[in-house]
């Protein structure tokens, strides 16, 4: 224990080096020189038809994605956030975009297109089966090193490429591919599970996703299985002028666990491109879900042009009693972002966490938090989010805390801290708090600051580049929600952070 | 090593002059203090030589060797050698002391050229010079001066001091606030690092700590300009009589 304390600085260092190295401020911009097919553009029953065909789908599938798109054609599109929102023009965009050669599932890796595992290793993503060493082993010469293996499903535009590890987690009881997979391969679970949590018509999003996504992750933990290995979906856009809508489903069985982690990259373009995700957690009796997400589409160049409009909406029903969920996010990027992971805390003595770090730069819009519904008794959540703000920036916490009048002896926490970076940009929070239970208690703490002077004179002094005192101040800010990602990811989001920070000061 | 001619600063806010025509020559080697009343300007010249921003050099200038120190970025200057111990040191929630030393050192080892120190010579340097300042792991472990008591904090940029090896250093008070024991241990420090090509500016209030840390010149500052200097008699006059004798 006594060297503790050396294993997590290494990868503070780690970030600021990885910072330097770093020439240009997003270095996924890249697109892939590949055939690709195209749905026609626009969006009717037709085209809901046409996905749900290339998916190879059941007719109950169809026929629920055509109830969806009924109803959205009367929803409306929200504007009760704190962003303002280009016009989408839902008839100007594709909806269904895959490589041309994809046409036949790959049965394996090895019978994966070259250039998408090269798209994929040039992203840090390898899809090759090897075990993924955390960068900090390398240099914690006190603790045996330890290899960690990541299972990872590569999604590229609308389809699902690959997941690796998929054999050792069969041995294991855990089903882990992709959602049009599952829909082929496990319907009863699909239908039992499907639009469970969040419903067909949810809202305006999620009613659209329901409509046309094309694929995803599907993830079944059985009963009493605490599943070896962290698992994990990399999401990337190439395609232009293409909306990615995926759905990812987990369910955790009796006593399961699982911790799944999330990434997310677009190249450079111009054009601002539509990316709108639904994910819904199930979690039965004593089962614990972490699922971590680290967003970094496109955010737009400095002057707005550009970048992801994303519109997510992620719940978890923790429907057992003593069911766990924890939500960890580091959105980076994206130039609009709305979205609140929410636990639905049904269970008796079921909990809720959510940690979250928002970093808008530039003109970055952010309106993100969460929703906690305690319905059980003795059911406990906690919120911490950091959102930091910097250029022209607009950073929105927007959180509810609702207890019902059932919901007997239940607790929340809310920590929500706002961080300014220069004088042109803004943060906001919003806090809906209903307690309808007089033996409930919610606590709401919020704080506003600017990056201290002192603070960046002190490091300065001591030698240190202005950037990079930022950088380590911001990550200190950030340091109790970068601790609850796993730590091969919390080095990964530190870089991030720091580099969505890059030309915020000076 | 450093001379500083005819010094005049404003703050950037107001307009009230704080260093009003200051001159001072500092040695390899030499050791000089500086005493005087509160509010004469003492840490407002540390802040200048160390670059803090926040105020207007009206005239005169300032060289470390051959450098003008107003053309060097405050982390040039760190880079340079100057290091100053804060008055009052700052606190940097969330920050680990081990990540910000390593930051601090490699990034100085950068702008000079020279290679990272990896992990493990990082780690055993740090380790040896906690040991001799008595700083515990456990205070090794907590952010950078969060929940640090007024003494601790004085501690620990004296182990700043001796990682990052400067050659000019400023001790803006470090004194105070130290008990007697911890002064011996401070002392003791900068004595063990002080060589021939270093150099040091002392600021205190009280001649105690001048018979641990020997000065060669003992200045008296009032009003934003040394009025006085002697040797380290000097300091003992003012301990008895205060600073009447020069306002
Ligand atoms: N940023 C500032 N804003 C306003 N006044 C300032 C600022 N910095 C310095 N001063 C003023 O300048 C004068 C000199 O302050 P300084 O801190 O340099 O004094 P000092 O000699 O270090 O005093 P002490 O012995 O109390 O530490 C004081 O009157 C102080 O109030
Ligand atoms: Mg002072």
């Amino acid at each position: 224990m006594t060297d503790s304390y050396e294993v997590r600085e290494v990868i503070d260092k780690e970030t600021l080096s990885a910072v330097k190295s770093v020439g240009e401020t997003y270095k996924y911009g890249f697109a892939t020189d590949i055939e690709t097919e195209y749905a026609p553009i626009g969006l009717n029953e037709d085209i809901v038809r046409l996905i749900s065909k290339k998916n190879e789908e059941p007719s109950w599938m169809l026929e629920w994605r055509l109830k969806a798109y009924k109803r959205w054609t009367k929803l409306k599109q929200p504007d009760w956030a704190l962003l303002k929102i280009p016009k989408i023009d839902f008839q100007d965009q594709y909806y269904y975009a895959r490589p041309a050669n994809m046409k036949e599932r790959p049965k394996s890796l090895d019978e994966v297109d070259p250039k998408l595992l090269e798209t994929y290793s040039k992203l840090g993503i390898p899809l090759t089966e090897q075990k993924k060493l955390a960068g900090v082993i390398e240099e914690n010469y006190e603790e045996k090193p330890q290899d960690r293996k990541v299972a990872v499903d590569a999604v590229f535009d609308s389809v699902s490429v690959g997941t690796t590890f998929k054999e050792e987690l069969k041995a294991a009881g855990v089903i882990f591919c992709s959602i049009s997979e599952a829909i082929q391969e496990y319907p009863e679970l699909v239908k039992k599970y499907l639009g469970s949590v969040v419903p067909i018509s949810d809202n305006f999003f999620a009613c659209l996703n329901s409509a046309v996504f094309s694929d995803g992750s599907f993830v079944y933990i059985p009963e009493g299985v605490k599943c070896p290995m962290e698992l994990s979906t990399y999401f990337r856009i190439n395609a232009e002028n293409t909306g990615q809508f995926e759905r990812t489903l987990i369910v955790a069985e009796n006593n399961a666990y699982v911790s799944y982690l999330e990434g997310c990259t677009a190249p450079q373009r111009d054009e601002s491109q539509l990316h709108a995700a639904v994910v819904e957690l199930v979690i039965l009796d004593d089962a614990e879900i972490k699922y971590s997400t680290v967003q970094n589409w496109f955010p737009g160049d400095e002057n707005g042009v550009g970048g992801i409009y994303n519109f997510v909406t992620k719940r978890a029903d923790c429907r057992g009693k003593n069911a766990k969920v924890m939500w960890t996010q580091v959105e980076t990027g994206s130039a609009i972002t709305w979205k609140y992971p929410s636990c639905v805390l049904k269970g008796d003595n079921s909990s809720g966490e959510f940690y979250s770090i928002a970093i808008t730069n530039n003109m970055q819009q952010a309106d993100t938090g969460t929703k906690m519904i305690h319905l059980g008794k003795n059911t406990n959540s906690r919120i911490v989010s950091k959102g930091i703000s910097a250029g022209k920036a607009q950073n929105t916490y927007r959180g509810l805390v609702q207890i019902g009048g059932r919901s007997q002896n239940s607790r929340n926490f809310t920590q929500c801290d706002s961080l300014l970076i220069g004088n042109k940009c803004g943060a906001h929070t919003v806090p809906y708090i209903e307690v309808n239970n007089s033996s409930a208690r919610a606590e709401h703490e919020a704080t506003t600051s600017k990056v201290d002077e002192d603070q960046l004179f002190y490091c300065m002094q001591r030698g240190i580049g202005e950037e990079d005192a930022v950088a380590l101040i911001v990550n200190g800010f950030c340091k109790e929600v970068l601790q609850a990602l796993p730590m091969e990811f919390a080095m990964e989001a530190q870089k991030l952070v720091a580099i969505s920070l890059e030309g915020s000061v000076g | 090593m450093l001379k500083i001619d005819n010094l005049k600063v404003s703050l950037e806010e107001e307009e009230k002059q704080i260093i009003k025509g200051l001159s001072l020559t500092i040695n390899s080697g030499e050791v000089h203090a500086i005493m005087g009343p509160n509010g004469s300007g003492k840490s407002t010249l540390s802040s200048v030589l160390a670059g803090k921003a926040g105020y207007t050099v009206d005239s005169g200038k300032v060289n470390f060797d051959e450098t003008d120190l107003f053309e060097t970025e405050v982390e040039e200057r760190a880079a340079l050698g100057i290091f100053m111990a804060f008055q009052y040191p700052i606190e940097i929630p969330g920050v680990g002391n081990m990540n910000f030393l390593r930051t601090a050192l490699n990034s100085q080892r950068k702008t000079r050229g020279q290679e990272e120190l990896n992990a493990a010579d990082f780690l055993k340097l740090v380790r040896e010079i906690a040991k001799d300042l008595e700083i515990s792991d456990e205070m090794m472990r907590r952010p950078v001066n969060v929940g640090a008591s007024g003494g601790e904090k004085k501690r620990n940029e004296i182990l700043q001091m001796c990682l990052l090896e400067p050659r000019f250093v400023i001790l803006d008070e470090t004194d105070s606030g130290l008990d007697v024991d911890a002064m011996k241990l401070v002392s003791k420090g900068v004595n063990k690092f002080s060589s021939s090509s270093r150099s040091f500016l002392v600021i205190t209030h009280y001649q105690r700590l001048l018979n641990y840390i020997v000065p060669d010149f003992v200045h008296i500052m009032v009003d934003g300009k040394i009025v006085k200097t002697g040797d380290k008699n000097l300091a003992l006059h003012v301990e008895e009589t205060g600073y009447k004798d020069f306002l």
